[in-house]
């Protein structure tokens, strides 16, 4: 009863409410990275399902549109203190009109402020944990999509796969690689691996005893594996640390890598027409 | 349950079943022995490939296997590991060191007659 009064009142008052709102906005230093007309816009529409969510008490309709809007806002750059500033900004400036028309009615406004603050808070909450929920996935299929493009495993010759590693190595990865890699080796039914790591910068004891653990755990499925690109300065880290590479059989770089695969496979490669 | 050894040419195929107890290992120890021995096979092929669990006594027994055939005069070769079951063995230690292994049956067999081919 009390919040339809309430609804009425802040549809009464659309527009002025709105444009304070936005103000409020721009004076805040939010949504910086979309331009007046574009926060204005929004304003309209959160503004509207605003109050959609406090007449009808329908919080669906308000988290679909909170997930949209997300989708919407997370490519330009909107940070989650932002989302939050703005409802919370949208709160205040409802209350605050409330508060203007029920100063005289002291006991009405507590009435109606009672109503309204948990609808309020609900609000707020349910479109902050909208835009993260959106944001996680986002991040979370971007990571889905790195880990998928950045461990291909390549046959180039029958039974010669070529494992490219580029960039940095952490431990779930590492570990993501060896499983690509072991699984790797039975469909392609592989007898030679040239792991070539020309594109890693670093790395530590944990992911040199792991490149170890997998050579090994290739050697268990009858692949002999072939490191190559070992950098001077990665190099010189595993001798330091003092990582065993005794079992590892490394060669300078891809090239030098294939070819000793190739030998080890028996293939020779010759120039189709003597160079003269 | 027994692990039956067939007898293929020269060599001997013995196919470990899943769920195989501590015993079957020392059971199938002692009989890969005697029929190397009987039947002077010059290779063993031991496959794991239905095996999803190897302990370290399963891998021990079969680096012993390996190593008390070599004494007879015969190579062994362990072939068939899943790469799950490579992994959590490297990670436990157990790396079967000094025998040799391949990726199925057939290429186990290659590796036989590649041996026999280099010692002829």
């Amino acid at each position: 009863m009390l919040l339809q009064e309430l609804v009425a009142h802040l549809r009464e008052n659309r527009t002025q409410l709105r444009q304070e709102w936005a103000r409020r906005i721009a004076e805040a230093r939010l949504l910086t990275a979309m331009s007046q007309e574009e926060v204005l816009a929004e304003a309209t529409s959160v503004y509207d399902n605003y109050v959609e969510a406090l007449a009808t008490d329908n919080y669906e309709a308000l988290q679909a549109y909170a997930r949209n809007l997300s989708e919407r806002i997370i490519p330009r750059g909107v940070e989650t203190h932002e989302v939050v500033g703005i409802v919370l900004l949208l709160r205040d400036v409802l209350a605050r009109s409330l508060f203007a028309k029920y100063q005289v009615d002291f006991s009405k406004l507590n009435r109606i402020l009672d109503a309204y603050e948990p609808a309020a808070n609900r609000i707020a909450n349910t479109v902050a944990v909208g835009f993260v929920q959106q944001r996680e996935r986002v991040i979370r299929e971007q990571q889905e999509a790195i880990r998928e493009l950045s461990t291909p495993v390549l046959q180039v010759r029958e039974r010669l796969l070529i494992l490219p590693i580029i960039g940095v190595i952490d431990p779930q990865r590492a570990r993501q690689l060896t499983e690509q890699l072991l699984r790797g080796i039975r469909t392609n039914r592989a007898k030679v691996v040239v792991i070539d790591i020309t594109g890693v910068a670093a790395m530590d004891s944990k992911v040199a005893n792991h490149l170890v653990q997998t050579v090994e755990a290739s050697r268990l499925l009858g692949a002999s594996i072939i490191v190559t690109g070992l950098s001077p300065e990665i190099a010189q880290t595993l001798v330091t640390i003092g990582v065993d590479l005794g079992k590892m059989h490394t060669v300078g770089d891809l090239q030098g890598g294939i070819e000793e695969a190739e030998r080890l496979l028996g293939y020779k490669v010759t120039p189709m027409i003597e160079q003269t | 349950m027994q692990v039956p050894v067939l007898k293929q040419g020269s060599y001997l195929i013995a196919t470990v079943q899943p769920a195989v107890s501590d015993e079957d290992f020392l059971q199938l120890r002692k009989s890969l022995l005697d029929r190397v021995r009987k039947s002077r096979s010059k290779g063993v092929v031991v496959d794991v490939t239905a095996i999803d669990v190897l302990d370290s006594f399963a891998c021990r027994t079969l680096s012993e296997i390996a190593n008390m055939i070599l004494l007879q005069g015969a190579v062994t070769v362990v072939v068939g590991i899943q790469p799950e079951v490579a992994f959590s063995m490297v990670q436990l230690g157990s790396t079967l060191d000094g025998v040799a292994t391949a990726l199925d049956l057939e290429e186990g067999l290659a590796y036989l007659d590649e041996h026999r081919h280099a010692q002829q």
